[in-house]
């Protein structure tokens, strides 16, 4: 069974989405073909090429790629894609852009998100917010797979390193261009990697009170989120949504502040380890997946907790 | 410039959906339907830019059973001029609803196609992507804006690490996330005008492509519920929680 694995990275490095991606992978089969695109990315090869499972690793290299546009991107996967069963991506804004491209181009029904692999036919994925678990068999032959990065743990640097080879640039449609970018640049560790989010909600009333979060987060080396009702009112910005439609996190201990614990909310978070709410509202649904709930007050509890770490 | 909005009939997103008891599927009786929030932000963005001036005509598309007339009917009173209904007895999977799509596209020939990132009874956030493949169309996901000039737009993207533009050539594909717009409510009397504006009734099964199943679902079940958790009286307490029991601190 011949996989492929469609790393992601910022042409420096490599996005731990990728290496969850290739334990997925390496839960279908043992064959597994890492392409790596960008522009100049070389050192990402290097990267990929020393981590556990990977056998093989494909470097395509062109400034058409710098910016992982979809349409490029797909084209390119399309062309390599023949001599594979599988084709796997991270299922993070970089993979949902590009891979169901690649499923019609390949014309194969493409399974969104995967959350665990019950055999090489069969997974598991959450549908409805997360409020089900469905069980799916792809009946193509050629399978299209996109990985939700929590669900596995990531491959590390294993015994060998893979051979690298390079794979040709293929023309840009030309359709459409990149203008510039806007990205969070933060000192504390990345949501999706972190191993404690402290996250807050519409309770937090502005965005300057995110300062009695900051302040904890940075006490714990932890990563802060919030809810979209905090998003939507600017007290922070959107890449720090979680939930169904923000980012999926699981990390050992999650803390809610002020926030409700809407059914969107919990699929982003309800895979944490340890849940710790804290909400005024002792009704607040939230409460009924936090392992410590604590009713009180955010502008007394906050303050004292910081106090206390 | 015509718009093609394509809108889904969802579970209403209130609704906490369960397995049927034998799981086979989930369990979908009596429960409300609605447009996919992510398609009635796509038609109000389609309905925003008609009100601006650029654009001409909205249509609303959807491919589902015939009960979906009633979102289309929605969507006729939030501002769309006429409705395609392509009707299928059973739920067809993204890629046929895509190829369906470009078949109304290859007819209407939109100059924008814009849908929502995700559908949220499935989450599989893929129609739009394979639409614009088989079109040949630039895409822009997760969009929250949208300036549309005569041959192109720039749009602004929501992707993990923050916000990112890029520049797309007409005809194109658009997706829409949550903070594109704040849909409106339909008003009385736009209800009562969509009951007399066009929707056209094609069968799916006419289009002339294999729409077969690609993907077989063998069971429905609920996700490992959390043990009750405890209430903590004080910071202190919870601090030792976390300290000693949960060891997830130190
Ligand atoms: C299609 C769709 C997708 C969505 N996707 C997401 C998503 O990805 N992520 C997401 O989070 N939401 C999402 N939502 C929104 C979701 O439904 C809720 O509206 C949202 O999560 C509510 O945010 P909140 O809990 O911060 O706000 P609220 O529900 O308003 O809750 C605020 C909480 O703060 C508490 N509080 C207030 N003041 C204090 C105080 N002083 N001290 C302590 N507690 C206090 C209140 O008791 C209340 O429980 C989505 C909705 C839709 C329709
Ligand atoms: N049956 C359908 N009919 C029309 N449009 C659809 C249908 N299903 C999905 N879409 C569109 O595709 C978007 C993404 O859906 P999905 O790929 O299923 O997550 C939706 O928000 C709709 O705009």
């Amino acid at each position: 069974m011949k996989i492929l694995v469609v790393a992601e990275h910022d042409n420096s490095t490599l996005k731990g989405s990728t290496n969850s991606t290739i334990a997925a992978a390496k839960e279908i089969g043992s064959d597994i073909s890492v392409l790596v695109v960008g522009n100049s990315c070389s050192s990402v090869a290097t990267e990929v090429a020393s981590l556990d499972g990977v056998t093989n690793v494909m470097l395509a290299e062109d400034e058409i790629y710098s910016n992982f546009l979809a349409e490029d991107l797909a084209k390119l996967v399309e062309s390599v894609s023949d001599e594979y069963e599988y084709i796997l991506a991270p299922a993070t804004t970089f993979g949902k852009n590009f891979l169901p491209r690649v499923s019609a181009l390949l014309d194969s029904q493409q399974i969104s998100e995967i959350t665990e692999v019950v055999s090489s036919d069969t997974f598991k994925r959450p549908i409805y917010a997360g409020s089900c678990i469905a069980t799916v068999k792809s009946l193509e032959t050629k399978k299209i797979i996109s990985v939700r990065s929590t669900a596995f743990d990531g491959v590390v640097v294993g015994p060998s390193e893979a051979p690298i080879s390079n794979v040709a640039s293929l023309d840009s449609l030309n359709i459409s261009s990149f203008v510039n970018e806007d990205l969070a640049v933060s000192d504390r560790p990345e949501l999706t990697a972190a191993d404690i989010v402290v996250s807050g909600g519409r309770g937090m009333q502005s965005g300057d009170n995110f300062h009695l979060l900051d302040s904890i987060a940075d006490k714990l080396g932890a990563a802060v989120g919030a809810s979209r009702a905090a998003v939507d009112a600017g007290f922070v910005p959107n890449d720090y949504q979680v939930g169904q439609t923000g980012k999926i996190v699981a990390p050992d201990l999650y803390i809610a502040v002020g926030i409700s614990g809407a059914i969107q909310h919990l699929a982003g978070m309800k895979d944490s380890k340890v849940i710790v709410a804290i909400n005024k509202d002792e009704d607040a649904p939230i409460f009924q997946v936090a392992d410590y709930g604590l009713v009180a007050d955010l502008f007394e509890a906050l303050p004292e907790l910081d106090s206390k770490l | 410039m015509k718009i093609l909005v394509p809108i889904k009939r969802v579970v209403d997103y209130n609704v906490k959906v369960r397995p049927l008891s034998d799981q086979s599927n989930v369990d979908l009786n009596n429960v409300k339907m609605s447009v996919n929030p992510f398609c009635e932000i796509a038609l109000e963005e389609a309905v925003r830019l008609k009100e601006s001036g650029a654009a001409t005509e909205v249509i609303a598309v959807t491919v589902g059973k015939q009960a979906s007339q009633e979102q289309l009917r929605t969507a006729l009173a939030l501002g769309a001029d006429r409705a395609i209904l392509v009707e299928s007895d059973t739920l067809a999977e993204p890629l046929v609803i895509a190829k369906a799509l470009a078949k109304i596209c290859e007819d209407e020939k939109p100059h924008l196609i814009i849908l929502g990132k995700q559908a949220i009874d499935g989450d599989n956030n893929q129609t739009g992507q394979m639409l614009s493949a088989l079109m040949g169309y630039s895409q822009a996901t997760n969009a929250s804006e949208i300036k549309l000039s005569a041959d192109s737009a720039d749009v602004t993207r929501e992707i993990d690490g923050g916000l990112q533009t890029i520049k797309i050539s007409l005809p194109a594909i658009v997706t829409t996330d949550l903070r594109l717009n704040e849909p409106r409510y339909a008003s009385l009397p736009n209800i009562m005008k969509a009951k007399k504006k066009e929707l056209n009734i094609i069968n799916l099964s006419e289009m002339g492509f294999d729409t077969s199943i690609r993907t077989e679902l063998l069971s429905v079940e609920l996700p490992p519920q959390r043990a009750a958790g405890v209430i903590v009286e004080s910071v202190d307490e919870l601090i030792d929680k976390l300290k000693n029991e949960a060891k997830v601190i130190s």
